[in-house]
């Protein structure tokens, strides 16, 4: 046989059968970074591959996709990867966050809380997080095996050092289940918390780096901090312009170049969700004159 | 006070290939005491330092007792790696000779100096801080310079913050090889008094590699000499030093310029 053997999803079945034993394997020891085949994807490194190929695996003909970027379900990634699916296994997709079943997402967690009946996919570009600190493999590794996390803090002290507080602000590092020190991938940190006890699976894909990782179902996920200086999750201080939700993260939207600027909600969903159940933009008498 | 010595060695051999490095090589050291390892380079004092230290595996001759702090004796080889490798970020420390191996260049003195403390499970800032300066003075180093990094360190400063970040979960043992090295005259006697004085404070037990005799009579109890992979002669460092009985000794000795 020479043509690749695929029907369902991209993949041919060997493939998925490899990814899903990583996949178990993932689940089966939470926070753990395990090796896989990965393949060559119709996209580059960097725009999902990762996220893609467990999207793929782990895709049935039932399921609803939902694919986000930044928190957005309109920009080029999280489109094009929506229409891959469409094409290669006829999948119904959404943008919905409560409607899907598998949400691959890039930089977000949901604001949305999710259920035990969905699957939370990351795109992970670096999923070694001792990976700046210590360029070795060969010790990464045998730091994470013997839990030797010491240099973790190292660079949190440094944080604190140079800037008086953690100033990390993204891909936040977290210990999943008190053993493995973990990327989270590059979420903000006011979505690490979310992380933790969460009801849905959380598969992580990284396809340059090979690895994929997962934390399970209810699993205690806690961002690594010290006594003096807690991890405290950031959000700007200030509400939604559209949605005026004051619990969302927020993105700042520049305006003009006379330094006007707006904050809207980086989950489009949730946004247009308030939206549509009547919450409007705050009155203009109560909001604060932009500074320019 | 314990009789019982600290680190027991007996015939390390290492063979690269079919080339010698260091052969039946035994030691005994004990609390407190300081034991240089002299000889010309190539004669085998830096691998007989990184098998002491469980650095590489001797080729032969692999007993390494070491008394533990509770008192009880451990075989290094046979003792697992996560607590070999605890034993060496807290009961001893490493110094090298090129100080861009033993910190981080990349990370400030005072995290330099921290990390071992949160390696070991320290998490207030403040205390970390708050150690890791007390230190900086101790070794000499300007409160101001604790944010800076090593970098922008000169390498009298290198070392000393190298030695600090070493001593700062109060090591029992310590091996350095050749710490003075590459160090101007007046930069070497003022780590040489800053070292002898805190092995003193802290009675450290300590292994220096140096080709300087002149280092090895300043802080040594002890001195072995090493030529062609072999020990040819070991004893106190006086006796050692002012009446070699080996040729090779003595052309050592007689070797250094009058002061």
């Amino acid at each position: 046989m020479t043509a690749p053997v695929y029907n369902f999803a991209y993949l041919d079945e060997q493939t998925k059968r490899m990814i899903r034993r990583a996949i178990l394997k993932a689940i089966a020891i939470p926070g753990y970074q395990v090796p896989f085949a990965s393949r060559e994807m119709p996209m580059p490194y960097g725009w999902g591959t990762g996220g893609v190929q467990v999207t793929a695996a782990i895709l049935g003909p039932q399921d609803v996709l939902k694919v986000i970027d930044q928190g957005s379900d309109d920009t080029t990634n999280a489109v094009s990867i929506r229409k891959f699916f469409t094409r290669t296994a006829g999948v119904r997709t959404t943008t919905a966050t409560l409607e899907a079943t598998v949400i691959q997402t890039r930089h977000r967690v949901p604001e949305a809380a999710l259920s035990a009946d969905q699957v939370l996919v990351y795109q992970v570009p670096i999923p070694e997080p001792l990976r700046f600190l210590e360029p070795r493999e060969t010790e990464t590794r045998r730091m994470h095996a013997l839990s030797e996390y010491g240099l973790m803090h190292v660079k949190l002290y440094e944080d604190i050092a140079r800037h008086g507080h953690i100033a990390t602000a993204y891909a936040y590092p977290v210990q999943v289940a008190s053993r493995y020190v973990m990327d989270p991938s590059p979420i903000p940190k006011f979505d690490n918390p979310k992380l933790s006890n969460c009801p849905a699976l959380q598969l992580f894909g990284a396809g340059r780096e090979k690895r994929i990782y997962a934390i399970p179902p209810y699993t205690r996920v806690t961002s690594l901090d010290f006594d003096d200086h807690p991890f405290e999750p950031y959000r700007h201080d200030a509400s939604c312009e559209l949605c005026a939700a004051t619990d969302s993260y927020l993105d700042e939207v520049i305006t003009d170049d006379q330094g006007n600027r707006m904050f809207v909600c980086s989950d489009t969903d949730y946004c247009e969700h308030r939206r549509a159940l009547g919450h409007g933009p705050i009155a203009a008498t109560q909001k604060e004159p932009a500074d320019g | 006070m314990n009789d019982e010595p600290l680190l027991i060695a007996e015939g390390l051999t290492k063979y690269y290939g079919r080339r010698l490095g260091c052969r039946d090589a035994s030691l005994e050291l004990y609390e407190g005491e300081v034991m240089a390892v002299v000889g010309e380079s190539g004669s085998g004092k830096t691998t007989l330092l990184q098998m002491l230290s469980t650095q590489i595996e001797p080729s032969a001759g692999r007993v390494l007792l070491y008394r533990m702090r509770d008192g009880s004796v451990q075989d290094l080889w046979t003792m697992s790696e996560p607590a070999r490798r605890f034993l060496l970020r807290t009961d001893w420390g490493y110094v090298h000779q090129d100080p861009q191996l033993g910190l981080r260049m990349g990370v400030s003195a005072g995290g330099n100096v921290g990390e071992r403390l949160m390696a070991v499970g320290q998490r207030h800032y403040g205390d970390i801080r708050a150690t890791a300066a007390d230190w900086l003075s101790r070794v000499e180093i300007p409160r101001s310079r604790i944010d800076n990094t090593p970098r922008t360190y000169s390498g009298g400063m290198r070392q000393r913050l190298q030695i600090a970040r070493n001593l700062v979960t109060a090591p029992r043992l310590i091996f350095m090889d050749e710490p003075t090295g590459g160090l101007d005259v007046s930069v070497q006697a003022r780590l040489l008094d800053l070292l002898r004085r805190i092995v003193a404070e802290m009675r450290i037990a300590a292994i220096i590699v140096t080709h300087d005799l002149a280092v090895a009579r300043l802080l040594s109890n002890r001195i072995m000499v090493m030529k062609d992979g072999q020990v040819i002669e070991a004893g106190l460092t006086d006796q050692v030093l002012d009446d070699p009985h080996q040729p090779y000794t003595q052309l050592l000795v007689s070797s250094i310029l009058p002061a």
